[in-house]
């Protein structure tokens, strides 16, 4: 580092040079790297104003009654996000309801019960899950899952809990209840990675509180660390609930991409963004393409919501603050999880 | 796993003590299932990629294009050209300007400015990257009239951004202050001291978070399917038109009835799940040293 000798030491010319390409270096530097985080900021800006302008045709034509449609029919020009708003929220709601109470199991195993030289890989490996990219999911349910649920799991269910309508109907292959399994697999090591981030927060002290009265493992957990957590677990499941609302492809490949709305989790649908996936190429008129940017807004007005929802209620909850020092690792994996 | 219980008749272990052992035993048992359960979905998943990939596993299937529909043969050689192509013009994208985003937020901004960037980052994290494809098109796709390997390369970087921004603002952020300021208290210049003290130590961090999101973008389907879908056969290195996938070669394959193309989507998974899980392994090893050294 040619800098580290005293400046006053150096012949007048070098230090000339020096000082210009230090005057200059600063500011360059600063507002260069100014200028990225204007870029990252606009680019937010430009996604909602983009995916607005391409959705305005289908917005004037159809009104805010396009979410209250149950209809998609490009050759009556007929288009509505109903059936879909349906799917998606029902398929996330199941993955969700499945991944939570599963996440926070696995979190619980990975830092109290996990013997020290086991836990460390699990959760590597959970994380991994996240990783598995969702084009490969979606093969796997449409030619393992798919035929074990119908061949087995549709069936079980069908003859234990058949009197509930929401198990009446013909087993299949593609449908809501596969996209919501597949879900569940997405949503999982998200949850269980921020989960276990919070669990990893709550103060030995505490712990040992509730041990030093007596208290069994699952005592403490229940009054000690849940408590403790609970912010951070509900952001959690948010964040996971945001990633089943958002998955597009593993869900196109599965869910069988019907139109309408059926009470049977069986029975095919589809869900905003696996819409999308599936016919923005092949739509083809212009307001066909709208409705589809259209599906667009309401699934981008959701992510954001449940995004920013998640966020504050975890800055809330003072993870931030508590952590000692950031841990990287987690944010990581958070951050490639998403 | 629950503490031995002591002997002692005194300590025995009997009535509401012994049923709340028993709660207690269920939800230990029942969170260890929870966890292998977590980690068999992942072996079932990469076994079945492998035992019904590894067959048509051969060096043409490496060297050879995908034919035009319907024709059986081929490999995916056009596929790994134009994945190989849009991950590396994102990554030429996504790095550069994450990384001065990163050295914004670290260095230079005001807290409440670099918090503002960061909750910008995260909700773009959060943008569904079906979302991501549509403003693409609408950025370039339809200004430029076709779909490209470019509008498909730019989809990728908008992914990529905020996860190489925000694990770098975590790296950067565990640097040693005092490190810093010993630079600074030698006359050296903030420019210098971030690009010639701060970046290089912590090099490790940073290269995790581009290598995640490499692999994170090079399993993308979704936005792909909006920028840069093609039948051309053949493999094509001009970016200015439009680029086979490895994801969506499986994903076209996928969905196809004929048992011969499954076969052929399964090896392109098994390509895919090795590149994907290897350079998270890597990533996950550089990130182990860069942090041991940073933690001395």
């Amino acid at each position: 580092m040619e800098a580290t000798s005293l400046p006053s030491a150096q012949p007048a010319v070098l230090r000339g040079k020096r000082n210009l390409a230090d005057r200059i270096g600063d500011p360059l530097l600063k507002w260069l790297s100014a200028l990225a985080a204007l870029l990252a900021v606009a680019v937010i800006g430009g996604i909602i104003y983009e995916v607005f302008h391409l959705a305005w045709p289908a917005i004037t034509k159809f009104g805010l009654g396009f979410v209250t449609t149950n209809d998609w029919n490009p050759v009556a020009s007929r288009f509505g996000a109903a059936s879909f708003l349906y799917g998606t929220v029902i398929t996330s709601a199941i993955a969700v309801l499945i991944a939570g109470p599963l996440s926070i199991a696995i979190a619980i195993y990975l830092t109290e019960l996990a013997p020290r030289g086991l836990a460390r890989p699990v959760a590597t490996l959970v994380d991994m899950l996240a990783a598995v990219p969702s084009v490969i999911l979606g093969l796997w349910g449409i030619l393992v899952l798919g035929p074990f649920m119908h061949d087995t799991i549709e069936p079980a269910l069908k003859s234990v809990l058949g009197f509930i309508p929401l198990f009446s109907g013909d087993p299949s292959a593609f449908g809501i209840l596969t996209a919501a399994f597949i879900l569940t697999i997405m949503a999982t090591p998200i949850i269980t990675s921020v989960t276990r981030e919070v669990f990893e927060t709550v103060p030995g002290e505490l712990k040992e509180g509730a041990y030093a009265i007596g208290a069994t493992r699952w005592e403490m957990v229940r009054h000690v660390v849940l408590p403790y957590s609970r912010a951070g677990i509900i952001g959690a499941v948010i964040l996971g609930l945001s990633r089943a609302i958002g998955e597009a492809i593993a869900v196109a490949q599965v869910i069988g991409g019907a139109t309408g709305i059926h009470v049977s989790l069986f029975h095919t649908g589809d869900t905003l963004a696996a819409r999308i996936a599936s016919q923005y190429q092949g739509a083809p008129d212009a307001l066909q393409k709208a409705s589809l940017a259209y599906l667009g807004v309401i699934l981008l007005v959701f992510a954001i919501a449940a995004n920013v929802i998640a966020r504050i209620i975890v800055q809330r909850g003072g993870l931030k603050d508590v952590a000692p020092a950031p841990d990287i690792e987690a944010g990581a994996t958070e951050a490639q999880a998403l | 796993m629950s503490a031995t219980p002591p002997t002692h008749p005194l300590f025995a272990a009997r009535g509401n003590l012994r049923r709340r052992r028993r709660v207690n035993r269920v939800v230990e048992i029942s969170s260890t299932v929870a966890a292998l359960l977590a980690v068999a979905v992942l072996l079932i998943v990469v076994f079945s990629v492998f035992r019904k990939g590894v067959g048509a596993l051969n060096l043409g299937f490496f060297t050879k294009s995908t034919p035009l529909f319907g024709a059986s043969g081929g490999g995916i050689a056009n596929a790994i050209v134009g994945t190989g192509i849009m991950v590396g013009l994102a990554t030429l994208m996504a790095v550069p300007i994450g990384l001065l985003v990163a050295i914004y937020t670290s260095e230079f901004a005001e807290q409440r400015v670099a918090h503002v960037v960061r909750f910008a980052l995260d909700i773009l994290n959060g943008v569904p990257t079906i979302i991501t494809g549509i403003f693409v098109v609408g950025l370039i796709v339809i200004p430029q009239g076709h779909g490209s390997g470019t509008a498909g390369a730019v989809a990728l970087a908008i992914i990529m951004l905020p996860i190489v921004a925000r694990t770098a603002q975590e790296v950067l952020a565990l640097v040693p202050e005092t490190l810093k300021e010993a630079a600074y208290a030698l006359g050296v210049t903030r420019w210098r001291t971030t690009l010639r003290v701060t970046l290089p130590t912590a090099a490790g961090g940073l290269l995790t978070g581009s290598l995640l999101a490499i692999a994170r973008v090079a399993g993308e389907t979704a936005p792909l399917i909006l920028t840069s879908f093609l039948f051309a056969p053949g493999v094509i290195t001009d970016p200015s038109q439009g680029l086979a996938s490895i994801p969506l070669f499986i994903f076209q394959s996928s969905e196809s009835p004929s048992p011969e193309s499954h076969t052929q989507a399964w090896a392109a998974a098994l390509v895919l799940i090795a590149f994907v899980l290897v350079l998270n392994v890597i990533a996950r090893a550089f990130y182990a040293r860069s942090r041991q050294r940073l933690e001395g």
